[in-house]
């Protein structure tokens, strides 16, 4: 039958008081409380209930980053996930790995395991980017129902209902196909004590990006610093071949 | 109270209920944020994980009600389920008759945690489970059967018999008799001060089916709508309001002898071994509401301010929070320590416990009284939680042997040797 991958990401706990670090190089994380997305929560929470009514055999959790990254799938598998993933990314890659090459690792990971759904959350909260769920579709060149408050299966259709500026929209597009979670779409469980414990006894895999043929350096490059917004025109200018503005 | 200055009392006090709202209902900020008060130090993977979802339920589930259901004296039937849906209905049961099969410590780190969402809610659900142990250790195979399961799911709930308008901290000198005639006991006496007592369906009771003092006691179960089980007036009381406390009234009631626990005189026995675990648990309770306590204190010192600048400048005050950390520290360390020793056996477990539960439940006391006073003025309104952590440890010095009958117990063990 089918099978869904869920992305987990490890952030910092939303009740921590954020601390820049003194070089002002990023934000203060060594020994700050760290858990689950709350909206990956919530995407964990609609796998385990699809599974529930059978419309999925099994649910695998996935997270990319350094070795605490098991804790976060230990709490997806304490929610009933049946596996998980480890793409193990830590130090300096970690800290420039960005939403698109998480979602190169995704789309390797969706063809490997032949998962017919992909649920994400639809952002995290340590940088709010809103951009996995939406690159790792394009990538797969998978159908994308975003910012989903409810999710229903029929047969290899999804129908989604999304919330969008506008109000609700629904959608209906067909599996293999990529979800991202909004906050309406359920209230995650809580795992229960049993199933902390026979989470200790499911498997999580460890994979290196390179297994998965995928290159993770930083596209991210620094820009060029001009005075004035009149040097700044003139390159422009300059580089462009009409006179017209390009990027 | 009287002195508010030129601001108009209606808009100093909204802002000052608002602002305590705020803090009421966001609990998360009591989950060991301060590192060095941290709860989860020292605790395997697992033991985080338990712990992380019983803070999680407790300031979901219980804290934004605390107050209701202590004013309202509501008894969170529904709450209780759905923790026991999670587990926590038999938190070191056996799994094979619903439990969760949890080790002594577990089940104080869980204890903890609950205890910051509401203590009375979860000393009752401690009491439950230590009825439902006592039953699973000391039932047969058919009694476990018939009353474990739905304990642990909390379809039943439960209720623990000693005490005796007569007989308190000399619980061996019960009266409640148990006279033997044909396939039943009759039970003719009164308990007093019993938690739960008249919404509970199970009752674990020591009477006296033999002669005097200990030898004579047994433990039997009585099940809610037995002929002859009746109940006192609900009491009033300065806290734990979100369980009802009623005398249990036993006039020919009659009890199938195959609702004896254990051997007739081996009730005593089972009573005080339930309550090793029980003054734990309650020890925990207690270690809850002071971390709770020490955070609320903590987050008012950073905002309040007097005489130009915040109350956490103050030199008294930050050593009063020092030592309010360091005796949290303290006591979670005996518990744990304790609970240990309960769990392996060791040959000190029965005074350990007793320790623990004399010096944190004081010590626990002295930290939420003292979070209290640095609250000031608005310490004393119930709109601040910590008052109903003050109210509701205040009986843990007393319950589950006094602390004084610790001290006996720790003398008798040290004099002894």
């Amino acid at each position: 039958m089918s099978r869904v991958l869920v992305g987990v990401k490890r952030v910092i706990d939303y009740a921590v008081k954020i601390r820049v670090k003194p070089d002002n190089s990023g934000v203060v994380t060594d020994g700050v409380k760290h858990s689950m997305n709350p909206f990956c929560e919530i995407a964990v929470e609609e796998a385990v209930r699809l599974k529930e009514k059978k419309f999925i055999s099994e649910v695998v959790a996935v997270s990319c980053g350094p070795a605490q990254a098991t804790e976060t799938i230990r709490t997806a598998l304490a929610m009933g996930c049946d596996r998980g993933i480890h793409v193990e990314v830590s130090g300096k890659d970690y800290e420039s790995l960005g939403p698109l090459q998480v979602s190169k690792i995704f789309a390797a990971l969706a063809k490997k395991e032949e998962a017919s759904l992909v649920i994400l959350g639809k952002q995290a909260i340590d940088d709010d980017c809103n951009q996995t769920g939406q690159m790792t579709a394009a990538l797969l060149d998978w159908p994308q129902g975003t910012f989903a408050s409810e999710v229903e299966i029929t047969g290899d259709k999804v129908k989604v209902v999304r919330e969008i500026d506008g109000g609700l929209e629904t959608i209906k597009i067909n599996m293999p196909a990529v979800l991202t979670a909004d906050l309406r779409l359920n209230t995650p469980r809580y795992a229960t004590l049993p199933n902390i414990m026979k989470a200790k006894k499911k498997k999580i895999a460890n994979v290196k990006p390179a297994d998965l043929g995928v290159d993770i350096v930083s596209r991210a490059c620094r820009g060029t610093e001009w005075d004035t917004v009149g040097s700044l025109y003139e390159q422009w200018r300059s580089r462009s071949e009409h006179g017209a503005l390009v990027f | 109270m009287a002195a508010v200055g030129t601001l108009s009392k209606v808009s100093r006090l909204t802002s000052c209920i608002n602002r305590s709202r705020w803090l009421i209902f966001n609990r998360r900020q009591i989950q060991g944020m301060s590192s060095c008060i941290d709860p989860s130090h020292g605790l395997s993977m697992e033991q985080k994980d338990f712990q992380k979802m019983a803070f999680d339920f407790a300031a979901n589930e219980m804290a934004p009600n605390m107050a209701e259901w202590d004013e309202k004296e509501i008894f969170p039937v529904e709450t209780m389920r759905k923790a026991a849906q999670l587990g926590f209905g038999g938190i070191y049961v056996q799994p094979e008759v619903g439990g969760s099969g949890l080790s002594r410590l577990d089940t104080s780190i869980i204890f903890e945690a609950l205890s910051t969402g509401c203590v009375s809610t979860t000393a009752y659900i401690s009491i439950h489970n230590m009825c439902n142990w006592m039953i699973d250790t000391y039932g047969t195979t058919e009694q476990r059967e018939r009353f474990c399961p739905e304990l642990c799911t909390m379809n039943k709930f439960a209720s623990y018999c000693l005490t005796e308008p007569g007989s308190g901290s000399d619980a061996a000198s019960l009266i409640t008799t148990a006279k033997l005639e044909g396939d039943h006991y009759v039970l003719n006496g009164s308990k007093a001060f019993i938690s739960g007592g008249g919404d509970t369906d199970v009752y674990v009771v020591m009477c006296r089916t033999g002669g005097k003092g200990a030898k004579g006691i047994s433990c039997v179960v009585v099940e809610k709508d037995t002929p002859g089980l009746s109940f006192g007036k609900k009491e009033k009381k300065v806290g734990w309001n979100s369980q009802p406390t009623r005398a249990v009234i036993f006039e020919d009631c009659l009890v199938p002898v195959s609702n004896r626990m254990g051997q007739e005189g081996q009730g005593f026995n089972i009573a005080m071994n339930g309550l090793n675990g029980g003054r734990i648990n309650i020890a925990s309770c207690s270690l809850g509401a002071a971390h709770a306590c020490v955070h609320l204190a903590r987050d008012h010192l950073l905002v309040r301010k007097q005489f130009g600048e915040t109350l956490s400048n103050n030199q008294f005050l930050q050593f009063k929070l020092a030592e309010m950390a360091t005796k949290l520290v303290a006591s979670r360390l005996l518990v744990r320590e304790a609970a240990m020793a309960l769990q392996e056996g060791r040959s000190n477990a029965v005074s350990l416990c007793s320790m623990a539960k004399l010096f944190v439940t004081d010590e626990c006391f002295n930290i939420c009284n003292q979070a209290l006073q640095m609250h000031g003025g608005y310490g004393y309104l119930k709109d601040y939680a910590v008052q109903q952590f003050v109210r509701d440890i205040r009986v843990h010095q007393i319950l589950e042997g006094t602390n004084e009958v610790m001290r006996m117990l720790i003398a008798r063990s040290l004099l002894s040797e």
